[in-house]
C-alpha cells in the first residue's frame, strides 16, 4: 500500500512542479479574456440576493452586478456561469471560469488553491434559521441535534467540533431549506446575510435567526492562483478598492435589499478620497 | 506519529495539491471510514433486496392474471425509465412526507423510514426493475418442452418454477445480473443527494474542508470502488462456476 502511495506521490511531484516554479507573470488569463473579448464569471444562482435567477431564468443579483462592472471596465462582454460551493474553486482552477465572485469566505486553505486579491468586498457570519417554536438562544442548544446545511460550507466542521452539532449536508440551499420545512432538522445553518434576506422575504414567518453570528469572516472574489500578484489579480484589487471608496457596494446593497453592513460603511470611510473632504 | 503519517504530512506541506489528509488526521480518517462502512451497508442491502424483488417480479410476470402482469409491467416501466437520482429525491422529499413519523421534541418529525432507508428502497427498486427483465430473459431461454415435461409429471406452476425453470434460468441470467449489480454498487453514490453519509458524501465533505485533499480523495474513491466492485464480481464469478451444470452450455 505504502509503495502505491509513494508512487502516486512521485507522480504528483512531477505534475505540480510546473506550478511551483511559476513565479513570473505570464498573465495568461488576462490575455485570454482580452483576445476572446469576453470574461466568464462564476457566480451563485441559488443565493438570493447575491446571485439568483429571475423569473425568466437570467442570473441577477449583487454579485452579477459586480461582475458586469468588471466586464465593462475591462471593455469585454460578460458571461455568467452558475457555480456552487463545492465546485467553484475547481471551475476557476481548470479555467472554465476566469473570475469567481460567488459568496466565498476567504480562508487560508483556499488561498493555497485560488488567488484571492484584497481587500475583501463583504463579510458575513454563521447563523441558523430555526422555528420560533423551538426557542433556541445559544449555540449549545444545538448539541446532538440534526441541523440542515449545504455541502462545501467551511463552518460545517467548525460547528460540529465546537458544539457537537450534527450537520446534514445537502447539495444546494433549496434541498436544505426544504428539509427544514419538512421538519427533518431543527435548524438550517448558513450565512447570516442570506438568512436575513430569507426571513425578510416573508416566506419564513414562523422562523427566526436567534443566535449570535459566529466566525464573521471576509468574502473574497478569486482569480486563478497564478494571476494573484499579476495583472488580473492587481486589477481586481483595484476594482474592489474602487467599489469601497466610491460607495458602489453600499449602493448595490441598497438596490438588492441586503441588510446594511457595518463592514461596508467602515471600508467606505477608510478608503474614501482623502482630498474630497477638504 | 508513525513514519507513514509523518511522510504524508510532509508531502502535504511540500505539494499543497497532494494532501492525503485522511492518512494522518484521525478525524478525517474517521469520516472516510464511516463513509466506507455506509457504502458497504448500502451495497449489501440493495444487492440482496434487488435480487429478491427481481426473482419475485420475474415470477409474477408469468402470472395467469392479466392484472398482476400489468402491475409488474407498470412497475418495470416506471423504475427502469426514470432517472435514479430523481427517484431518490422524489421518494425522500415527496413520499417521505406521507410516511408515519414520531417527534421526540415537538418539532422534529423523524420518519420511520430514514434517508438511508429511502436510499435502500429507491435504489433496490430501481435495480430490481432491471433484474426482473434479466430473469425474464433467462426464463424465456428455458425451452417450453422442459416446462411441459415438468407439468406432465404433475408439478404445480410454483413447483415447476422453483425446481425446474428458475434454476436453469438463473444460470443464463448470471452474466447480465453481474452487470446490473456492478451498476447498482456504483449507483449508491447517488444517495449523496439526500444526505446519506456514504463514501462520496464524506469524501466531498473532506475535500470541501480541505481543498488541497481533493485529488488524493478522488483517487481513493476510484480505488475503493474498483475494490468493492472487484469483490462483488469475484463472488459472482465463483457462484457462476459452482452453479455450472456439465453439458448445460451457457
Amino acid at each position: 500500500m505504502l509503495k502505491f502511495f509513494s508512487g502516486l506521490a512521485a507522480a504528483a511531484l512531477l505534475m505540480s512542479s510546473t506550478s511551483a516554479i511559476a513565479a513570473e507573470c505570464s498573465n495568461d488569463t488576462w490575455k485570454k479574456i482580452m483576445e476572446r473579448g469576453k470574461i466568464v464569471v462564476g457566480v451563485k444562482a441559488d443565493y438570493k440576493p447575491w446571485g439568483f435567477r429571475d423569473t425568466s431564468g437570467d442570473i441577477i443579483g449583487m454579485e452579477p452586478d459586480m461582475a458586469r462592472d468588471v466586464a465593462e471596465t475591462m471593455g469585454v462582454e460578460l458571461e455568467l456561469m452558475p457555480v456552487v460551493s463545492s465546485n467553484r474553486m475547481q471551475f476557476l482552477e481548470q479555467g472554465q471560469i476566469d473570475l469567481m465572485i460567488a459568496t466565498m469566505t476567504d480562508r487560508p486553505d483556499r488561498r493555497a488553491i485560488v488567488g484571492i486579491p484584497g481587500p475583501a468586498y463583504y463579510t458575513s457570519g454563521t447563523n441558523i434559521m430555526s422555528p420560533k417554536a423551538l426557542g433556541f438562544t445559544e449555540w449549545e442548544d444545538l448539541r446532538g441535534k440534526p441541523v440542515c446545511g449545504i455541502q462545501g460550507a467551511f463552518y460545517n466542521q467548525i460547528v460540529e467540533d465546537r458544539y457537537g452539532v450534527q450537520i446534514v449536508a445537502f447539495g444546494g440551499t433549496a434541498e436544505a431549506k426544504q428539509a427544514l420545512r419538512d421538519k427533518k432538522c431543527v435548524a438550517y445553518i448558513y450565512d447570516d446575510s442570506a438568512i436575513g434576506s430569507d426571513i425578510a422575504s416573508g416566506n419564513w414567518d414562523d422562523f427566526e435567526m436567534p443566535l449570535a453570528s459566529e466566525d464573521d469572516s471576509p468574502w473574497g472574489l478569486a482569480v486563478p492562483l497564478a494571476e494573484r500578484n499579476c495583472l488580473f489579480g492587481r486589477f481586481m484589487s483595484g476594482m474592489q478598492y474602487a467599489w469601497h471608496s466610491e460607495g458602489t457596494l453600499i449602493e448595490l446593497e441598497k438596490k438588492w435589499g441586503v441588510k446594511p453592513s457595518g463592514f461596508l460603511q467602515k471600508m467606505h470611510e477608510r478608503m474614501a478620497d482623502h482630498l474630497a473632504s477638504e | 506519529m508513525t513514519g507513514i503519517e509523518e511522510y504524508f504530512r510532509h508531502l502535504a506541506e511540500e505539494y499543497p495539491r497532494w494532501n492525503f489528509i485522511w492518512l494522518y488526521d484521525e478525524k478525517q480518517a474517521g469520516r472516510i471510514l464511516s463513509g466506507l462502512f455506509m457504502t458497504i451497508r448500502l451495497s449489501i442491502a440493495c444487492v440482496i433486496l434487488s435480487v429478491v424483488l427481481g426473482v419475485l417480479g420475474a415470477w409474477l410476470q408469468g402470472a395467469r392474471s392479466r392484472w398482476v402482469r400489468a402491475v409488474v409491467q407498470g412497475y418495470i416501466q416506471f423504475f427502469r425509465n426514470t432517472p435514479p437520482l430523481v427517484q431518490l429525491l422524489f421518494f425522500y422529499f415527496a413520499l417521505g412526507q406521507f410516511t408515519p413519523s414520531y417527534s421526540p421534541d415537538g418539532w422534529l418529525e423523524i420518519p420511520i423510514i430514514s434517508n438511508v432507508g429511502w436510499a435502500i428502497i429507491s435504489l433496490s427498486f430501481f435495480a430490481a426493475a432491471f433484474n426482473m427483465e434479466i430473469f425474464r430473459a433467462g426464463i424465456e431461454a428455458v425451452p417450453d418442452a422442459t416446462q411441459e415435461a415438468a407439468e406432465s409429471l404433475g408439478m404445480s406452476r410454483a413447483q415447476t418454477y422453483g425446481y425446474i425453470v428458475f434454476p436453469l434460468a438463473l444460470r443464463v441470467s448470471i452474466p447480465a445480473l453481474n452487470n446490473n449489480l456492478v451498476n447498482l454498487v456504483k449507483t449508491t453514490t447517488q444517495a449523496y443527494a439526500i444526505a446519506v453519509p456514504e463514501l462520496l458524501y464524506e469524501s466531498v465533505s473532506v475535500w470541501n474542508d480541505f481543498p488541497s485533499a481533493q485529488y488524493p480523495t478522488m483517487l481513493l474513491l476510484f480505488v475503493v470502488y474498483i475494490g468493492l466492485v472487484g469483490i462483488l464480481v469475484l463472488g459472482m464469478n465463483g457462484w457462476e462456476r459452482r452453479m455450472k451444470i456439465p453439458g448445460y452450455g451457457v
